[in-house]
């Protein structure tokens, strides 16, 4: 079955006319890590609201696991992680996590129990009653990450989930999700501005156009799995990295400059 | 708390209570050296004697006083989060009310405390606790709305992502994201209401503490009319003070509180 499944999806906003999405066509299949990178304001982003039934399409299908966005979004068929970590001040690290637990309805004993798995899995494990500001960036971003996962949903929206964080921390967080990823079995659509992360991380890359946003190419990524630091220093990786970012220059993406700085810095 | 703990905040303390005694001792020697009436500032011990002397009259006139302030404390604030709450559900009906509502805001309510004297039964207490709710309604309502829709997009996206509804959002993110703002309000709200029950007692209630003050005036008996005053903000700073211990209590997750050191 495919877990995403788009066809002729586009999205305009009204504000200023703006076509962010134009025909858009794609299948995510199950198990795949499929990253979405492109020059800001092709619509990226915006792809994985639309997947997460956030915002509506303007016109064209969204389909997740075989029924509309809307459906899935109402069964809680996926997990989403924004750019920022989006934790409550209000509630502890274990309840932050268990907030999706409590929507759901889980007995308070299950949800400590799935809790501490949680905390275990992204290495927090005695950090549960501490307040989010007590952590630092990454640590949110696990935490964050821990919540999105707690319920097992078996696909994964992360939006530029590292983004703000530091390049070694960044590095590290990319391992753990990886393993995370191969554990769950997971499905995960990822955006990044990042093209060493998107090769490093993804079994697909969707390279994207902006203005109006429409899928450049695709580059399959068959590294070999499971990928470690090592990943970074084969020569295949170079290659990849390589053919991401011809197709980037051909979007027009060193105009704007960010995708590319990074990379060469 | 450890020794320690309570040593350096102890410590802290010093220079406010220096201070204070200090204004204290320079307000009692400047009568005397400067020769100032009583009529104009009594001396502090007199004050205090005036107020140990008439301790039981002046409990009973404080209790009545509070008990008008902390009904009117109490009727405006929650009438102020109910009308913030529904106002916020219906957005478009907030944003037609708020000019009206700030302006209503900067009228000076207190001067509408004789006309609720005919609104009301002049010798109950209703007419002063009228006074204390309307002046604290509005600073509660508006800052209420304000804190229950201050939250953050992206928090109202996450809610959506598990399939919450505007109940769920509105009981798991705006209703924590205002309480900051809530008891900010009310602190101001607990002066607001001291001032609006004191004043309107001065157009008669007897045996209030308003009423006192103003007596004791039109009698020359200056020193009960300042130990009235005291009682009063003695009774004002009791209101504050409990309020901010609910609040200590209830927003001890605020970090922005955690970095002043107050939790």
């Amino acid at each position: 079955m495919i877990v995403v499944s788009i066809a002729g999806l586009t999205k305009t906003f009204p504000k200023g006319n703006v076509t962010a999405l134009q025909e858009i066509d794609l299948q995510i299949e199950p198990g795949e890590f499929v990253s979405l990178i492109g020059p800001s304001g092709c619509g990226k982003s915006t792809m994985l609201r639309l997947i997460g039934d956030l915002t509506p399409p303007s016109s064209g299908t969204v389909e997740v696991n075989g029924k509309s966005a809307h459906q899935a979004r109402l069964d809680h068929d996926y997990g989403m992680v924004f750019q920022d970590s989006v934790l409550f001040d209000w509630r502890t690290v274990a309840k932050n996590i268990a907030l999706p637990l409590e929507m759901l309805g889980w007995a308070r004993a299950k949800r400590k129990q799935r809790v501490d798995e949680m905390l275990n899995l992204v290495e927090l494990l005695g950090f549960g009653d501490h307040h989010p500001w007590q952590l630092s960036g990454g640590m949110q971003m696990r935490v964050a990450i821990a919540r999105a996962l707690s319920f097992e949903p078996a696909l994964l929206l992360m939006d530029e989930p590292f983004g703000a964080l530091d390049e070694m921390t960044r590095e590290r967080l990319n391992i753990e999700l990886l393993e995370i990823w191969r554990r769950m079995s997971s499905t995960i659509v990822f955006v990044t501005h990042s093209i060493s992360e998107a090769v490093f991380l993804s079994t697909r890359v969707v390279v994207m156009s902006p203005r109006p946003g429409r899928i450049a190419g695709t580059v399959d990524i068959d590294l070999p799995q499971p990928r470690s630091a090592d990943t970074r220093e084969d020569p295949r990786f170079f290659e990849k990295v390589t053919e991401v970012r011809e197709l980037l220059r051909g979007v027009g993406a060193d105009e704007h400059g960010s995708v590319l700085a990074e990379e060469t810095a | 708390m450890t020794l320690t703990a309570l040593r350096t905040r102890l410590v802290e303390w010093v220079p406010a209570i220096l201070v204070f005694f200090a204004g204290i001792a320079i307000w009692q020697l400047s009568i005397d050296i400067f020769n100032i009436q009583k009529f104009l500032l009594p001396k502090p011990w007199a004050i205090v004697s005036a107020f140990w002397t008439q301790r039981s009259t002046l409990w009973s006139a404080g209790w009545l006083t509070l008990k008008e302030a902390a009904g009117g404390f109490a009727l405006g604030s929650a009438a102020g989060i109910l009308i913030a709450a529904v106002l916020a559900r219906f957005r478009r009906l907030g944003e037609a009310l708020m000019p009206i509502a700030i302006a209503a805001n900067a009228v000076p309510i207190i001067a509408f405390s004789p006309i609720f004297n005919a609104w009301f039964d002049p010798l109950s207490s209703k007419p002063r606790m009228a006074t204390a709710a309307v002046l604290c309604f509005f600073p509660v309502m508006v800052n209420t709305l304000r804190g229950l829709t201050s939250v953050r997009p992206s928090q109202v996206e996450l809610m959506r992502s598990y399939a919450a509804g505007e109940l769920q959002i509105f009981r798991r993110v705006r209703i924590p994201t205002a309480l900051p703002f809530v008891f900010s309000a009310l602190k101001v709200a607990t002066v607001l209401a001291m001032i609006g029950a004191i004043v309107a007692d001065y157009f008669g209630t007897f045996g209030s503490l308003g009423i006192t003050i103003k007596n004791s005036v039109s009698l020359f008996d200056f020193e009960t009319a300042w130990a009235a005053i005291l009682m009063a903000s003695i009774l004002g700073v009791l209101m504050y003070v409990a309020v901010s211990l609910v609040e200590r209590i209830v927003l001890q997750w605020d970090p922005t509180r955690q970095e002043r050191g107050t939790a």
